[in-house]
């Protein structure tokens, strides 16, 4: 049961242009977002929450037209959540290269009038955190009382202390990393050569041929997924029970895992768009605030001016705790304010969005502190 | 824990916090020291904690607590980076001694270290009569205690000689908070020390 109840979408159109990071101009553009709560008369209670690969716009609540559509991380936000909608004005965004309604490759391209498909540009972290200050502007926003994300999400919080370091007075970064290892991106690549090679993805452009690269991209999920668990937490959902009683010695979905990551590959590549997939990882792959400092990740983060709040779980080795420790090293190392959680909880990756007590215990407690 | 004089050595090391000096306090709890050198004397600090419920009880309080464990050492803090690093009644509770002195004075200017005497008088008498010592500053029965070392003033200054720290100055309090000025490690119960880099 969602805590606010029914919410519904709102879309702002960007008229003028928006240079992006890989050179490109995007014309104009829309996003998509949901709010919760009230804006005061001051405008500084506004939380914007960036949402992470698979995310968007619908944070928290139902649609109308669906009690069970529950936004993706309704557990932390609404009247005495941690994100209290009491006292906080919270906003969701479809980003920007998503397939929930922004612009992306599946939107017109104005030049052509038909989708973008693999001409749609590749979008970074930057770009997103520059689109989203479009929509604060919209919204009458000069400054967040704090920007919050899991994941990508978090990466975009941190990119915000440093894109408009005036415009973001505390950052909840949330089981993300200064930037991704090799490892990171092998994974990615992966998923994308799953997507890439698809007969049916047609260069980007299948959108004209009626057909969508399901494979691939199901492939691309199974994969991704498995990064977001942990082995103690499939070992102990899943274990090696077979589905039947006994082996079969043939191909056939078996172990239990496989169904399971076979339900959720064929889930998400029934919804998501594969174009945004790429592009996602794509931004992800590149982020790295330290690039242009020699790696100097201490002197990248020199300009925030926000208060950090950084959170890592104990079983995430896709991004361990030991990548959020850097970011928090290099804000010691400056003298900026930082508190760090170290938080034990068996979800791995995705445990930043479990309703852990202590997790969310701390969210509410940092949170409560942020002066309106 | 709660006892009386919970807070004497937060007294000492207070007085030796200079307004705008970076601080970091290794085992903070809640964050009370901090909160206390920052509020009163116009410190910067952070603090480091093991435990869940005091990390969350010190960013209740605003306190830059940062959740890990200090026998691992303080890895990623640079060198030299702060002017003090506090230990306060921590040092009893640690296994790896000497690697976590090494460590407080890499990373800072000055060692400021407290822990309960066990050559005390009262302590003395306690083991004399049979029986481990409970006191204020040692609060706990042996079998439920976090202190893994019992150690005196002597027994830690020759651990200083034989480590090369400098040994700056030294306060020594009674069991009721007050300064000890003779016979310390008779009439002390609790040490308070600085100590800087070996030579």
């Amino acid at each position: 049961m969602s805590g606010i109840g029914i919410v519904a979408a709102q879309r702002a159109h960007f008229a003028q242009p928006l240079a992006l990071k890989g050179g490109s101009v995007l014309p104009a553009f829309d996003l998509v977002y949901e709010t919760y709560g009230t804006l005061n008369a001051a405008r500084s209670n506004a939380i914007l929450v960036c949402h992470a690969l698979s995310g968007h716009h619908h944070v928290a609540g139902h649609t109308a037209d669906n009690p069970n559509n529950v936004g993706w991380w309704d557990n932390i936000v609404g009247p005495g959540r941690p994100l209290d909608t009491d006292r906080f004005f919270i906003v969701g965004v479809n980003n920007l290269g998503g397939c929930h309604g922004s612009t992306g490759p599946a939107s017109d391209n104005p030049a052509t009038g038909k989708p973008w498909g693999a001409d749609f540009p590749v979008v970074t972290v930057e770009d997103w955190v520059a689109s989203q200050a479009r929509l604060a502007d919209h919204l009458g926003i000069d400054a967040w009382a704090a920007v919050m994300g899991g994941s990508l999400g978090g990466m975009q919080a941190l990119q915000w202390t440093l894109s408009f370091p005036e415009r973001i007075r505390h950052a909840l970064v949330i089981a993300a990393a200064p930037k991704l290892s090799a490892e990171n991106i092998a994974f990615n690549d992966v998923a994308r050569q799953a997507i890439l090679t698809d007969p049916d993805f047609h260069g980007g452009h299948f959108y004209e041929h009626g057909v969508r690269p399901l494979r691939g991209l199901r492939l691309a999920r199974m994969l991704g997924h498995i990064t977001y668990l942990s082995d103690d937490q499939m070992a102990e959902k899943f274990g090696r029970r077979l589905r039947t009683g006994a082996g079969s010695y043939g191909f056939d979905v078996e172990f239990e895992i496989e169904s399971y990551l076979h339900y959720q590959g064929d889930k998400f590549a029934g919804v998501f768009d594969a174009n945004t997939y790429l592009r996602m990882t794509k931004a992800l792959d590149y982020f790295d605030p330290a690039q242009d400092y020699d790696g100097d990740l201490a002197l990248a983060m020199k300009r925030a001016r926000a208060k950090f709040f950084i959170a890592a779980f104990t079983t995430d080795w896709r991004f361990t705790p030991a990548r959020s420790r850097e970011i928090v090293h290099a804000l010691v190392h400056n003298n900026q304010d930082v508190a760090y959680a170290e938080i034990a909880c068996d979800h791995g990756h995705d445990s930043f969005l479990i309703d852990e007590p202590y997790y969310h215990s701390l969210v509410a407690a940092y949170l409560r502190r942020v002066v309106l | 824990m709660t006892h009386n004089n919970e807070r004497a050595d937060f007294d000492v090391i207070a007085g030796w916090v200079q307004p705008g000096e970076r601080v970091l306090d290794l085992g903070c709890g809640d964050g009370s020291l901090l909160g206390r050198l920052i509020g009163e004397r116009g410190a910067r600090g952070y603090g480091v904690e093991l435990e869940d419920a005091a990390v969350l009880a010190a960013v209740t309080k605003g306190i830059n607590v940062i959740q890990g464990n200090i026998e691992q050492g303080l890895a990623g803090f640079d060198d030299g980076t702060f002017d003090h690093v506090v230990l306060s009644r921590t040092l009893q509770t640690v296994r790896h001694t000497e690697n976590l002195l090494r460590e407080m004075l890499r990373v800072g200017r000055e060692a400021v270290v407290s822990f309960p005497n066990f050559a005390y008088w009262k302590n003395r008498m306690a083991v004399m009569s049979g029986r481990m010592p409970v006191s204020e500053d040692l609060p706990y029965e042996w079998f439920d205690t976090p202190n893994l070392r019992f150690f005196t003033i002597l027994d830690f200054e020759a651990l200083c000689e034989k480590m090369g720290l400098a040994i700056r100055e030294r306060q020594v309090l009674d069991d009721a908070g007050q300064l000890v000025a003779e016979e310390q490690n008779f009439l002390g119960s609790l040490a308070v020390y600085r100590l800087g880099r070996p030579g």
